[in-house]
């Protein structure tokens, strides 16, 4: 049982603040997945949360308790390292019971946790190699099973599965998922990879620059990102961000002389400023028969298989658009695309603040 | 086949080497081979005449009580020397481990002893426990404890010691140090929330980790204590009294120069470089299995 509680968390490093006020609430037996570009400060906010790095303002509780003034023992966490800190001169099933032996835990206990624990990882056949002749994989479900067996009241996470080739780490990542979803216990979950976000939390939080951007659902952030930033930074191929003006009665929103697009609703606060606006590549549809007012040169396309990139200069600016469009599409470089937009699919945002506008 | 890259032929790499080689065969070769050759003759009390003996210094050695005492006494001292000064030093890093950044400064102070010549040393032990001038003594004194190592061959054995381990305390500490900060900090950081204490997580991570350093400063250290030692048994007791702290390298020195006899003292150094050798031997094999995990 423990919800945490993060209230205006602060961390400075003597002059250099990291992290400016972050207020959050993790519910107890939640996922929560902490992303945002490298440097942005997610690994000082969960090792403020496992305690390894002590706050410099606000409060940070678990389970009911303030554990700013705890010893990162008294915190009843675990936590998986990026680079897994296994203990390269014991053995795995040492590794394991390490923490349960300073607990004072009985022998059989200890046994019987580790050889659970390594059942339900599917390392038992491993338990008396060292972590030297473990490949990757192997490690991290080790770095797992040692969090899994102190049964701690919080999971925390820092990036994983970020050493591992891609194939792994999509199987890690499924399993991860499963393994909270079974043990039911509050996790934390740090990365930069923006899928490992959307697909493993139930929430998450974007941070740039030791400030929270957004807190959601991954379908809010995808569907209302609510700046620039987030926008940019949630969806894989990423947002195409466009430069434009408000036209002067706020119906349109205005590229160029030739370009221009119809608001789903009027904007007649924002006329005649300058804004974002926002495209999903995978909404942005060919339409030859459409009156489409809007176009692009393609110059290069990619395949992936499933689908087809397509990226090109929008006629009239030079900005770079990117379409993803469904299945193989035979496309040429130097082809003219005419586009259809559906107007609800549009995201705003003022050039300024990088705020969404609705 | 891989084509070799050929540069012509030129003097610059035989300038490079050749001081390294010259001093080499100047101070190590030919005394070497004097020592080796010195080793299996005889020489008359006037030095005038000398005898090919072949191995009757060796055996003459062997058969002597005295030598052997010295061997016991030079084991006990490098162990006495290894064991004080590593552990010193390795209480010292730890330390300076968990306050690094007060470590300059720290550090810039431990490494003095080390600068400093063994004669130095010595002598400033000595003048700390001079029973007549010494601070220490006198300091002693006044608890009631009459310090005078001229005359007692613990006290002397025990200055000894002190004097040996102070100077390599620095070299420890640089080498601990080193050792320490290059455990990944996420071990640490694991281990503490594992719950391990700070001397739980020295004993049971740290100190393990250290292995192949503590292996290779344990090497250091006796090869020190057996060979680099003479310099401040020299300033502080000249191997007194009454032999208590004549070790091995003091050994030759006292039966070849004082006592004048050659032959034995040669046969001593030959002993005493055959165990540097194996030393040296040992060192890199172990260097090279990386030892423990
Ligand atoms: N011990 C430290 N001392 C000073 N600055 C630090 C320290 N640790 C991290 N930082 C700074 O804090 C910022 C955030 O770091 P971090 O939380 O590791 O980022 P992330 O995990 O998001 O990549 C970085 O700018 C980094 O330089
Ligand atoms: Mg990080």
């Amino acid at each position: 049982m423990a919800e945490i509680h993060l209230n205006k968390v602060c961390k400075s490093y003597g002059d250099v603040d990291v992290l400016f006020g972050i207020d959050w609430t993790i519910f107890d037996g939640e996922f929560v997945v902490i992303v945002g570009p490298s440097g942005c400060g997610k690994s000082t906010l969960l090792r403020t949360i496992a305690g390894l790095e002590k706050i410099t303002q606000g409060e940070i509780s678990i389970g009911n308790r303030v554990v700013n003034d705890l010893e990162p023992a008294e915190r009843d966490i675990a936590m998986v390292f990026q680079n897994y800190a296994l203990y390269p001169h014991m053995s795995v099933y040492d590794n394991m019971a390490y923490g349960l032996k300073i607990r004072g835990l009985e022998k059989d206990e200890i046994e019987r946790r580790v050889n659970h624990a390594a059942d339900t990882l599917e390392i038992r056949d491993y338990l008396d190699r060292s972590p030297r002749q473990l490949s990757g994989g192997q490690r991290q479900r080790v770095a797992m099973g040692r969090a899994i067996v102190r049964e701690p009241s919080v999971f925390l996470f820092d990036e994983p599965l970020s050493n591992l080739d891609a194939k792994l780490r999509v199987q890690m990542r499924l399993e991860i998922k499963n393994l909270q979803q079974r043990l039911g216990i509050t996790s934390v979950y740090v990365t930069h990879d923006q899928v490992e976000a959307m697909t493993l939390g139930h929430r998450l939080m974007v941070l740039n620059g030791g400030y929270v951007e957004q807190l959601g659902t991954p379908i809010e952030l995808y569907e209302k990102p609510a700046t620039e930033f987030v926008a940019g930074f949630i969806g894989s191929p990423s947002m195409n961000l466009l430069k434009a003006k408000i036209s002067g009665d706020g119906t349109k929103a205005e590229f160029s002389d030739h370009n221009s697009l119809y608001l789903a609703s009027a904007l007649p606060s924002q006329a005649n400023r300058q804004v974002t606006i926002g495209l999903r590549p995978e909404h942005l549809m060919v339409n030859k028969t459409s009156q489409a007012n809007m176009s692009i040169k393609v110059n290069a396309v990619e395949h992936l298989g499933a689908d087809t990139l397509a990226h090109g200069e929008f006629e009239g600016c030079d900005e770079i658009v990117t379409l993803r469009l469904h299945g193989i599409v035979m496309i040429n470089q130097g082809d003219i695309l005419p586009l259809e937009i559906d107007p609800d699919k549009v995201h705003i945002f003022d050039t300024e603040t990088g705020k969404r506008l609705e | 086949m891989l084509k070799r890259v050929h540069f012509g032929p030129s003097v610059l790499p035989f300038l490079l080497v050749g001081p390294q080689i010259l001093i080499t065969l100047i101070f190590f070769i030919w005394p070497a081979s004097q020592a080796l050759y010195q080793s299996v003759l005889i020489e008359d009390a006037f030095g005038l005449s000398s005898e090919f003996v072949w191995f009757d210094n060796f055996i003459e050695l062997f058969e002597d009580v005295g030598y052997w005492e010295s061997v016991g006494r030079t084991f006990f001292f490098s162990s006495l020397v290894a064991a004080l000064s590593m552990s010193a030093a390795l209480i010292l890093a730890a330390m300076a481990d968990r306050i690094i950044k007060v470590v300059l400064a720290y550090q810039t102070l431990l490494i003095w002893p080390y600068a400093v010549a063994p004669v130095v040393a010595g002598a400033l032990w000595m003048f700390l426990f001079d029973p007549t001038l010494g601070i220490v003594a006198y300091t002693l004194d006044m608890f009631g404890y009459d310090w005078n190592h001229k005359l007692n061959g613990n006290e002397a054995m025990t200055l000894v010691v002190f004097a040996a381990s102070w100077k390599m305390v620095s070299y420890n500490f640089l080498f601990f140090v080193a050792g320490m900060q290059s455990i990944p900090k996420s071990l640490i950081e694991a281990a503490a929330i594992d719950g391990a204490g700070p001397l739980r997580r020295f004993t049971s991570i740290i100190f393990p980790l250290l292995s192949p350093t503590t292996f290779f400063l344990l090497v250091m250290n006796v090869v020190y204590a057996f060979f680099d030692t003479f310099g401040i048994v020299h300033a502080v007791t000249k191997g007194g009294p009454a032999r208590a702290t004549e070790i091995l390298v003091y050994k030759v020195y006292n039966d070849g120069f004082i006592g004048l006899d050659l032959g034995g003292s040669a046969a001593q150094s030959v002993i005493l470089m055959m165990i540097v050798i194996a030393l040296t031997v040992v060192q890199f094999r172990y260097v090279e299995k990386k030892v423990a995990y």
